[in-house]
């Protein structure tokens, strides 16, 4: 998906960067979640431990095992997204580009003033646009291959929501699609640092995801990791004794990134720095022995290049599979860098379910909102922490910081382990 | 003898390719364009297939890519169906 590099003579003759330099900001944050459409509604309802989670209404779920997800209900595509852009896209990239909209005017960005090819977009996205590939094979099975839309060959695919926002905003510099499900919220970071360092001067990053259609949900259930209670209020405890797998949700975030020079020139306030990221890839489950895990390098690969000792991290947002076995795993790496109860850990995505691709991206939008009010928003549901995990979790109500770095985790299925350390510009 | 009016390829325009945020659909676009019009070869296509269904006329994608404005693709359907 990306395109050649062109020469790196911009980079090169740069004056010497200042310490820190090097860490790319970012300076806008557009959220569409389950709890709140637009950033101060989602910071609100986060930090007041309001929950989006609720009976699916996307379609009748009755027969479905699964019937509590995180819906972002106050989302209207007709309204948010232009007629003809609309029509040629499934609802996961209505809500990024209604996201990334709101991440340019929060950044004050205007794409139209700046040079086309220094413009990227990277985007995360695990599902693809599958509430409408349904749609048009419903179509061919009841009417025949004549009635399937032509946009089937455009929405469909993972890269559409990155395509789409550079075609509006003419980004015409490297753009990409990474899919590593939960996991890719947080390397589409990494992937668009790659891209500042290079000739790009802004980066759409960030992602979505929105699934909540027959087709996809019954794709998600084959996991046999998804929650099948129905009390959205008891359906998704991770660390809890009482954890029963996760509620699925939509959604994601959307977010600015700049060269933190450029930034600064051009008077922009971000809301924090991307200073350190690690991945690493689980083995491969051998049937019966325990499951291991490399989320414990992933964070120590993010500290070490963020030059941040555990004792420094103020929160830690985790992945919270809410699935005993993979909580325990993430508790053990969590405590095996931290010490036991050696670091406030958070899950907000108690109160919009797990967004898949769009999930860490929100989680940095929220660790970054974080350090910028000082506050831990809570995990909501969860009576009392497993004590065998060892964990400090910010349960209940928010907690006040200060926040100078945040650590957020994601795994995504199929063995992706992500860290990325934020910090305050 | 059925005849394809210009408010009958604004509803198929409207109603399978969306409605353009500049120009009104139900203003004088008879002789604008598609392209002016915010309709890309992709959309077009899509409204040459609806009007194969709901009329039953083929339309070869060589015809479809000579269909440069509303107008133009009535008068092609209305050929068609007096043929």
């Amino acid at each position: 998906m990306t395109e050649p590099t062109r020469a790196h003579s911009r980079a090169r003759s740069r004056t010497p960067a200042r310490d820190h330099d090097d860490r790319p900001v970012v300076t806008g944050i557009g959220v569409a979640a389950p709890n709140g459409l637009g950033t101060p509604a989602y910071w609100a309802a986060t930090l007041d431990g309001k929950s989006g989670l609720g009976r699916i209404t996307r379609f009748d779920s009755e027969r479905y095992p699964v019937r509590v997800a995180g819906e972002v209900s106050e989302f209207d595509d007709t309204e948010h997204v232009p007629s003809r852009l609309a029509v040629q896209t499934d609802h996961w990239s209505h809500l990024g580009l209604t996201a990334a909209d709101m991440a340019l005017r929060d950044a004050g960005v205007d794409p139209a003033t700046l040079p086309e090819y220094e413009m990227a977009v990277v985007t995360a996205s695990s599902s693809g646009g599958t509430e409408f590939g349904q749609r048009e094979i419903e179509k061919l099975w009841s009417q025949g291959p004549g009635y399937v839309g032509v946009y089937q060959s455009i929405a469909w695919f993972y890269a559409a929501t990155t395509g789409q926002i550079s075609i509006r905003y003419g980004m015409r510099g490297p753009c990409g699609v990474i899919c590593a499900e939960q996991a890719g919220g947080l390397d589409v970071l990494a992937q668009g640092r790659r891209l500042l360092r290079q000739d790009a001067r802004v980066v759409v990053t960030g992602g979505t995801d929105a699934s909540l259609c027959p087709y996809g949900l019954v794709a998600q259930v084959s996991t046999g990791l998804l929650s099948t209670r129905d009390d959205p209020e008891r359906a998704y405890l991770p660390f809890d004794d009482d954890a029963c797998g996760y509620v699925p949700g939509e959604g994601g975030a959307m977010l600015i990134m700049e060269d933190a020079a450029a930034a600064r020139a051009r008077g922009a306030r971000p809301y924090g720095a991307v200073a350190g990221y690690g991945a690493t890839f689980d083995p491969p489950p051998v049937p019966g022995q325990e499951p291991r895990s490399n989320l414990r390098r992933a964070i120590t690969l993010a500290l070490e290049e963020a030059r941040v000792d555990p004792a420094e991290v103020d929160v830690v947002f985790a992945d919270a599979l809410g699935v005993p076995a993979r909580d325990r795993l993430e508790a053990q790496a969590i405590s095996a860098v931290f010490g036991p109860h050696g670091v406030p850990v958070t899950a907000p995505k108690t109160m919009t379910g797990r967004l898949y691709a769009g999930g860490a991206a929100l989680d940095v939008a929220t660790a970054l909102l974080a350090i910028r009010d000082g506050v831990i928003p809570p995990t909501v549901g969860v009576r009392a922490a497993a004590p065998a995990y060892e964990l400090d979790l910010v349960r209940s109500a928010a907690r006040d910081g200060p926040v100078r770095n945040a650590l957020v985790l994601a795994r995504g299925h199929g063995g992706f382990n992500a860290a990325v350390l934020v910090t305050a510009a | 003898m059925t005849t394809f009016t210009l408010d009958d390829m604004r509803r198929i325009m409207g109603g399978c390719a969306g409605v353009p945020e500049t120009l009104d659909l139900a203003g004088d676009i008879g002789e604008v364009s598609f392209a002016e019009l915010g309709y890309d070869s992709l959309a077009v296509l899509e409204m040459a297939a609806r009007i194969q269904q709901r009329l039953g006329v083929r339309i070869p994608d060589d015809a479809v890519d000579e269909m440069k404005t509303p107008q133009a693709a009535v008068d092609y359907v209305n050929r068609r169906l007096a043929a």
